[in-house]
């Protein structure tokens, strides 16, 4: 029996995260409508859909960047609908962004250390002379994130390195790790293995996996490479025009006619190419 | 035959009066960096702060330990006040919007001084030191001289503050880049704020300093054109810079009020702020990728 099978399946353990009938409207657009599905602790959940599907939405949702119209997220048994984002990574909600957010311009080890700025103590004057509380807490950091977090991610050879220098794989785990040095009870990934080559997906993978077997914390991911989605993932998500379609484990997902048809259109091939003809000018129809 | 003690003397004015030029540019640089405002009311809010220091302590008569931190924290309050009130609602629209706002707030400030204080110049207090400074054979005034230390004391405190407390991470990390600040913990707003209150307090020494050696007058926001001048040369968002061109900046009006008179201080300031263009467009330190305005 996987942890999934027990977690899920049992029903009796609260879920950690739960989005319930969350509506996003920007004017007249809905990005989301009436989504709703609950992350349990310790598991691997997926959200996939089409481009445009609002997945990142509901990303930025979830960690407070946008406002939602309707409905309600609970973390931890608190409803955290209305409670800014700052805090909501203090309460343990880290993520990556799809397109990279790191601070440029500062070294793989400095951007890991902000990770873990909302969990310090130190009031200026300690800070200044660095005194007291502020060495034993940054000799507790260092600790802290140098050997678990960057040997973790295997990045102990570009530690001093500017993260801008890096490539995009390795900006990725740069983000990881620093999410990592928050120590969130729930880690979300924005596409984590997008534009990776193989054996760099196949890291990445390998990381998420052990992030929740190592660190015990449950993973919550938009990903589009669906090998890695339905490998990975204990519960999957599909949202298509802002609405979920169908949710389940990979198999019961995959078998799912509606997510068919929102990946590869439906209706007729022959109709659509009646069409087309009809559309194109005469005399290229030759080509 | 070159004066070479007079030259000396010249050098050191300029260079204490860059302190100030200095002080005032890190007060705007502090904004620039961590909310990208342009505040172009900088000099207004110098201004600000010369007048409540007035109110504090010839009009209220306050001992002057007690007026200049009461001053500089009601400046801080005004600062913070104009962040909450005029600055955050233009939060994400574009950059030229807010910077309009800033002009039309340099106005404000205008108006509300001659409208409480009236347009006269008035004579702050004197609280420095008035025996004369030798440094070797160079005679320095010595209002020049110690207002060059106090805003060397205040840039070294800020400098310190900002380096190793968290609230200068934070802020150095909101200024990288915000949506990582937000989901690092960092609270995104409050650094907004917090840049405008020090700035603003920044401003106010500035002010209370430049006040104190030329007087004050509600047409005082002059001295921000020159500011400005020295964060462009600097390169806007770059703490360095605003430190070497206040410098440049200083010494440059000091050679030229000395050698072609007063009326052509202006003139060379300027003419430092095109020829630095002309060979670096984005400042002595400045970023690549800063908005054109």
């Amino acid at each position: 029996m996987t942890t999934a099978e027990a977690l899920g399946g049992s029903g009796d353990a609260e879920p950690l995260l739960v989005v319930h009938e969350l509506t996003l409207a920007f004017g007249g657009v809905r990005a989301l409508s009436g989504v709703g599905f609950a992350v349990q602790p310790g598991s691997i959940t997926a959200v996939i859909g089409p481009n445009g599907a609002g997945k990142t939405s509901l990303f930025n949702t979830i960690s407070g960047f946008y406002r939602p119209s309707a409905g309600h997220i609970r973390f931890k048994g608190q409803d955290i609908t209305r409670i800014p984002a700052p805090l909501r990574a203090r309460m343990g909600l880290g993520r990556s962004f799809q397109n990279i957010a790191l601070f440029r311009g500062m070294t793989v080890l400095d951007n890991i250390k902000l990770g873990r700025h909302a969990h310090l103590k130190t009031n200026v004057l300690d800070a200044l002379f660095y005194l007291g509380r502020a060495r034993r807490e940054e000799a507790e950091l260092r600790r802290d994130i140098e050997e678990r977090i960057i040997d973790f991610l295997e990045i102990d050879h570009i530690r001093h390195a500017p993260v801008s220098a890096l490539s995009y794989g390795l900006q990725k785990r740069v983000e990881m790790a620093r999410a990592l040095a928050m120590q969130p009870e729930i880690l979300m990934l924005d596409e984590p293995v997008a534009g990776m080559n193989r054996e760099e997906t196949e890291d990445m993978a390998r990381f998420i996996l052990d992030v929740r077997a190592e660190w015990g914390v449950t993973v919550l991911m938009v990903e589009h490479d669906m090998g890695m989605v339905m490998d990975l993932s204990d519960h999957v998500v599909v949202l298509n025009f802002g609405q979920v379609i169908a949710q389940g484990v990979p198999a019961q997902v995959q078998a799912d006619p509606e997510v068919t048809r929102a990946y590869l259109g439906s209706g007729n091939v022959d109709e659509l190419r009646r069409k087309l003809q009809a559309a194109a000018p005469q005399g290229q129809e030759a080509a | 035959m070159m004066d070479w003690g007079y030259l000396f003397e010249v050098c050191l004015t300029g260079l204490a009066g860059g302190g100030l030029y200095a002080l005032a540019a890190l007060a705007f640089v502090l904004v620039y960096k961590a909310t990208r405002v342009v505040n172009l009311a900088i000099g207004e809010l110098l201004m600000a702060g010369g007048y409540l220091f007035f109110t504090f302590a010839a009009m209220w008569a306050l001992p002057l330990w007690l007026a200049i931190p009461a001053a500089v924290l009601a400046s801080g309050m005004l600062g913070g006040l104009i962040e909450r009130l005029v600055i955050r609602p233009l939060l994400g629209e574009p950059p030229i919007s807010a910077f309009m706002v800033t002009v039309g707030l340099g106005s404000i400030l205008v108006g509300l001084v001659e409208i409480i204080w009236g347009a006269d110049q008035r004579r702050l207090p004197d609280f420095m030191p008035t025996k004369p400074v030798m440094v070797g054979d160079a005679f320095l005034a010595p209002k020049v001289f110690w207002g060059a230390v106090i805003a060397a004391v205040f840039i070294a405190a800020v400098l310190l503050v900002f380096r190793y407390w968290r609230g200068g991470v934070a802020l150095r990390a909101t200024a990288s880049d915000q949506a990582a600040a937000y989901v690092v913990g960092i609270n995104v707003p409050r650094v907004f704020s917090l840049s405008w209150v020090v700035s603003a307090m920044l401003a106010a020494v500035s002010g209370i300093i430049v006040g104190s050696i030329g007087g004050i007058s509600s047409s005082m926001g002059v001295f921000g054109l020159s500011v400005l001048v020295v964060v462009i040369v600097g390169g806007l968002d770059s703490v360095l810079g605003a430190l070497v061109a206040g410098l440049i900046v200083g010494l440059v009006e000091g050679l030229a009020a000395a050698y072609l008179g007063g009326e052509f201080k202006l003139l060379a300031t300027f003419v430092v702020l095109v020829g630095i263009l002309m060979v670096r467009p984005y400042g002595l330190f400045g970023t690549r990728d800063i908005e054109r305005l």
